[in-house]
């Protein structure tokens, strides 16, 4: 008898302990983030046509040239992409060479986007299927890559970004060999 | 007068970008069907059992996002070269982790979810034995 009631005290505490979970997780703010399985992995091959006259087209061969950069994945059609605008300018300023890539976007829409919000970006290649998208693990735009001189994914950051990720990006910049 | 005027001119504004973004044409393979019925079918089954990242209680299959589009088109394109289903859903999962897949694997963090409730139908299974088993040696005795 005494064994019993404590196997039943037993399962009690597991079932306050799963209650405890639960709560515990449920009280969590929900992470809608998908983060990329990429960071870490080299760049995989790839060869965009360029979107705009003034600038050239990206293909993995521009990414491995020894010199770290920032990918941004960004789309004329993407509210966030043009609140973001000035934080590149200033990561420009900074110092850092901007690559980008347009998803799902119309040459006249980007030239009229760029007028608009500035052109940080040295190359912006031409993606109409999300196809690089897909092959980096990105899921949105705007999203941020920090690619080493090697082309290496090192740092992956989701969503605009604001002007407290600025230093934060040069500093993921520097780390990558910059 | 010019209030609502202004009202409706920014809620056209929050609506154009939307819509822009059908703009460009549907990838070529978003839905369009691959010739051979086989591969088809293939391609079909594994779109029901991958997630859409933008709407993400979807399968790739049920969503009319672009991006999901631009996924179904990744897999028939795959399917067509010649990849299995198999393939071409651990290349995704190289990409976004095994959240992409509805078809849990058993790897390093998932395998308690299989192993767990085998361990608890095992003790509530000993332990309904232990207790039958005492109960019919009181009813002996």
């Amino acid at each position: 008898m005494r064994r019993l009631r404590y196997g039943l005290w037993i399962i009690v505490g597991i079932a306050a302990a799963l209650f405890g979970l639960f709560a515990y997780q449920l009280s969590q703010p929900k992470n809608d983030f998908v983060q990329s399985a990429m960071v870490g992995e080299p760049m995989p091959q790839f060869d965009l046509p360029p979107i705009v006259e003034s600038r050239p087209g990206l293909s993995r061969a521009d990414l491995v040239d020894g010199e770290p950069k920032l990918l941004n994945i960004f789309a004329s059609w993407c509210i966030p992409c043009a609140a973001e605008a000035p934080q590149l300018e200033a990561l420009e300023r900074a110092g850092a060479n901007i690559v980008a890539v347009a998803i799902r976007d119309r040459p006249e829409d980007v030239e009229r986007f760029l007028s608009i919000y500035g052109n940080p970006f040295t190359r912006i290649g031409k993606d109409d299927i999300s196809e690089l998208q897909l092959a980096i693990g990105s899921s949105g735009v705007p999203e941020t890559f920090v690619i080493d001189g090697n082309g290496v994914i090192t740092y992956q950051h989701i969503g605009d970004i604001r002007e407290d990720d600025v230093p934060m990006l040069l500093e993921e910049l520097r780390k990558a060999g910059a | 007068m010019m209030r609502w005027l202004l009202l409706l001119l920014a809620v056209l504004a929050l609506v154009q970008p939307a819509s822009a973004q059908d703009r460009m044409p549907p990838a070529p393979y978003a839905y369009t069907q691959l010739q051979d019925p086989a591969l088809e079918a293939q391609a079909r089954e594994l779109m029901h059992t991958l997630r859409c990242l933008k709407c993400q209680s979807q399968s790739i299959a049920d969503s009319d996002a672009p991006m999901a589009g631009d996924m179904r088109h990744q897999v028939r394109a795959r399917i067509a070269a010649g990849q299995s289903p198999d393939e071409v859903r651990a290349w995704l999962i190289s990409r976004y982790g095994d959240y992409v897949s509805y078809d849990p694997q058993v790897s390093a963090t998932t395998w308690p979810l299989f192993v767990l409730p085998i361990v608890l139908l095992l003790l509530a299974g000993t332990i309904l034995l232990r207790r039958l088993g005492k109960r019919a040696a009181d009813d002996a005795a």
